[in-house]
C-alpha cells in the first residue's frame, strides 16, 4: 500500500515569499504585471511579456484542467513511498500550465482535459503545496 | 557571414569505455581528445581554440591548465547535453571569423556524477517544480509523450519502433552497452518507469566521452584523412514561455530551420540524421520539428524501418545512439557528431554505412524536451559535397 503524498518544503525567495505565505491561508496567489495585465508563471518579480519590473499578485480561481500528466512507477525520496503517483500540468483558468500534483484520483483515472481544484497540503513549515483534486460539483 | 564551408571537422574519437568508474572527468578529457588529435594527425600544440561544458571546476580555465594548452579562443556555451552540437557551430564560427584555426570540442562524463544542473546553483523555477516529486528527464519527457499521444494518437508500439532501429544498428557495434535487437513487444513489455515511457523507451546510462578537432579548409586540406565540412549550424533555447508552454514541439523547429537555411538544403537532402535519443519521444518530436515530416505524423514516419540503416527513408543514429550504444554523463551531443562524421567519411560498420553519404545532421537536445532546453543542429558535408 502507497503511503500519502510526502510535503517537501519549498525554497522562499524574497521575490515569492507572498505567494508561499498566501499558501498557508489557503490562497493561490498569481503575479500579473502591472503594465500589460499578462499573468506571469513561473512566479517572478519580472514580466516576460514586457519587461517590467512592476508586478501584483491577485488570488486565482484555483481551477483548471489536465494539460498532461505522467505516472511515476519509480520515484526517489521522500517520493519512494508514495508510487504510483501522478505528476501533471494543470491548464489554470487564469491561462498559466503550472507543474504540480493530481491526487484524490486513481492513477488509472487521470486524464488529460479533466477539470480540476486547488487542494493545499500543509508542509508544517509555513508553507503549503498546492496540489489539485478532480473537481466536484 | 555563414560559416559555411569554411570550417571541416578533420578528427573525432569516441572513447571506447561505458564503465569508467576509477577515471576523473580531466582524465577522460584527456584521453579523447589525443583520440581525436591523433585521428586528425595534430599535436596538442597545434590547438588554439578550447570548446567544453561547465562540468569540470572552472570549465576552459581548468581544463586548458590540465592539458597545458595555450589558446586563442575558448567557450563553454552550457546547454546540457546539446552542447557540443553548439561548440561545432561557434568553433566554426571563430574559424571563419579568423579568431582560431584548429579548435578541439571535448565532451567527458561520469554518470554517477549526474550531467545536469549541478547543486548549489540557482535555479529560479525550482521551487515550483522540485517539490512534486519528478524523476529526473524522465518523468519530464513521459509528459510531453503524453501530450503528443493526446493531441496526434501517436501510440506506444510507434514509440517503440525507435527503439527498435537503434537496437538493430547497435548489434553491429562492439562497443555498444547493449547489443542485442530488441522487437516493438520487447519495448511494451519493459517495465513502465514513467507513463507512458518504457525502460526501453530510455537511453543507456554510462561513462565515457568522446572529441571532436575543427580546423579551417586551409589545414583540412594538408590533412591525410578525410574530413568533413561543416555546413550550417542553428541554435536555440525553448523555455515554458511564461507558463503557456506547448510539449508537443521542441526547440528543433527554431535550431533546424537556421542550420538548414545557412547550409543552403532542405530535410529531403540529407542522406543520414543523427538525433539525439535521450527518450523514443525526442527522437519522434525531433523527426516533426526538423521538418522531416509534418507536425503529428512522426509515429506513421516512424513505421516501416524508416529509421534503419542502411535502405530506411531516414537512416538514424547507426551507431546505436543513446538508446543502446553510449550517453556519456547523461550528454547525448557528442556522440551524434561522431557518428555523423564516421557516415560521411564512410568508416562505419558496412551493414549500416548509408551508401553515398554525402549530406547528414547531428542535432542536439539538451535539458527537458520541449519544456526548457537547449537545441542545436549541424548539417554537415562530405569534403566534396
Amino acid at each position: 500500500m502507497s503511503e500519502p503524498l510526502p510535503t517537501p518544503v519549498p525554497e522562499v525567495t524574497p521575490e515569492t515569499a507572498a505567494f508561499w505565505s498566501a499558501t498557508a491561508d489557503g490562497t493561490l496567489l498569481l503575479p500579473r504585471c502591472e503594465r500589460c495585465d499578462t499573468v506571469i508563471w513561473y512566479p517572478r518579480s519580472f514580466c516576460p511579456a514586457c519587461g517590467s519590473l512592476e508586478t501584483t499578485w491577485f488570488p486565482a480561481s484555483g481551477l483548471g484542467s489536465v494539460y498532461s500528466f505522467t505516472i511515476i512507477r519509480r520515484g526517489a525520496a521522500p517520493y519512494d513511498r508514495s508510487v504510483p503517483y501522478i505528476v501533471a500540468y494543470v491548464e489554470l483558468a487564469e491561462g498559466p500550465r503550472v507543474l504540480t500534483n493530481v491526487v484524490e484520483c486513481e492513477p488509472d483515472e487521470v486524464e488529460v482535459g479533466m477539470a480540476v481544484e486547488v487542494v493545499f497540503h500543509d508542509t508544517g513549515e509555513g508553507p503549503a503545496l498546492y496540489r489539485f483534486r478532480p473537481l466536484r460539483r | 557571414m555563414t560559416i559555411r564551408g569554411k570550417a571541416h571537422i578533420v578528427g573525432a574519437y569516441e572513447h571506447p569505455a561505458r564503465r569508467l568508474p576509477d577515471s576523473t572527468l580531466p582524465r577522460i578529457h584527456a584521453e579523447v581528445i589525443t583520440g581525436a588529435l591523433a585521428d586528425a594527425g595534430l599535436m596538442l600544440s597545434d590547438v588554439d581554440g578550447f570548446f567544453c561544458d561547465s562540468t569540470v571546476g572552472f570549465g576552459p580555465i581548468s581544463m586548458v591548465e590540465y592539458l597545458g594548452l595555450h589558446v586563442g579562443y575558448v567557450d563553454s556555451t552550457e546547454i546540457g547535453g546539446s552542447s557540443y552540437v553548439a561548440h561545432v557551430g561557434h568553433a566554426a564560427t571563430a574559424i571563419a571569423e579568423g579568431k582560431c584555426s584548429i579548435a578541439l570540442v571535448s565532451l567527458a562524463g561520469i554518470a554517477t556524477l549526474g550531467g545536469g544542473g549541478r547543486p548549489g546553483r540557482a535555479f529560479p523555477e525550482g521551487p515550483f517544480e522540485n517539490i512534486w516529486g519528478l524523476t529526473g528527464p524522465v518523468s519530464n519527457y513521459a509528459i510531453a509523450a503524453r501530450r503528443h499521444m493526446y493531441e496526434f494518437g501517436t501510440t506506444s508500439a510507434q514509440l517503440a519502433e525507435i527503439k527498435v532501429a537503434a537496437s538493430l544498428h547497435a548489434q553491429h557495434n562492439p562497443n555498444a552497452l547493449l547489443q542485442d535487437p530488441v522487437t516493438v513487444e520487447e519495448v511494451l513489455d519493459s517495465p513502465m518507469i514513467a507513463d507512458p515511457l518504457h525502460r526501453f523507451d530510455c537511453c543507456v546510462v554510462t561513462d565515457g566521452g568522446g572529441a571532436v578537432v575543427v580546423a579551417r579548409s586551409e589545414v583540412a586540406r594538408d590533412l591525410a584523412r578525410p574530413s568533413v565540412k561543416v555546413l550550417g549550424h542553428g541554435e536555440a533555447v525553448k523555455h515554458t514561455d511564461n507558463g503557456r508552454v506547448d510539449l508537443t514541439y521542441s526547440g528543433a523547429v527554431w535550431s533546424g530551420a537556421r542550420a538548414f537555411a545557412e547550409a543552403g538544403i532542405g530535410p529531403a537532402d540529407v542522406d543520414y540524421a543523427s538525433i539525439y535519443d535521450s527518450f523514443t519521444i525526442t527522437v519522434l518530436e525531433c523527426i516533426e520539428d526538423l521538418g522531416f515530416c509534418e507536425k503529428g505524423k512522426g509515429g506513421t514516419f516512424v513505421l516501416d524501418g524508416a529509421l534503419v540503416a542502411p535502405g530506411g527513408r531516414l537512416p538514424f543514429n547507426t551507431d546505436g545512439g543513446g538508446l543502446c550504444n553510449n550517453h556519456p554523463g547523461n550528454r547525448g551531443g557528442m556522440t551524434k557528431i561522431i557518428e555523423a562524421v564516421r557516415q560521411l567519411r564512410g568508416e562505419t560498420h558496412p551493414a549500416v554505412q548509408v551508401p553515398d553519404c554525402a549530406l547528414a545532421i547531428a542535432h542536439g537536445t539538451g535539458g527537458s524536451l520541449s519544456t526548457r532546453m537547449g537545441s542545436a543542429t549541424l548539417v554537415l558535408g562530405r569534403d566534396d559535397a
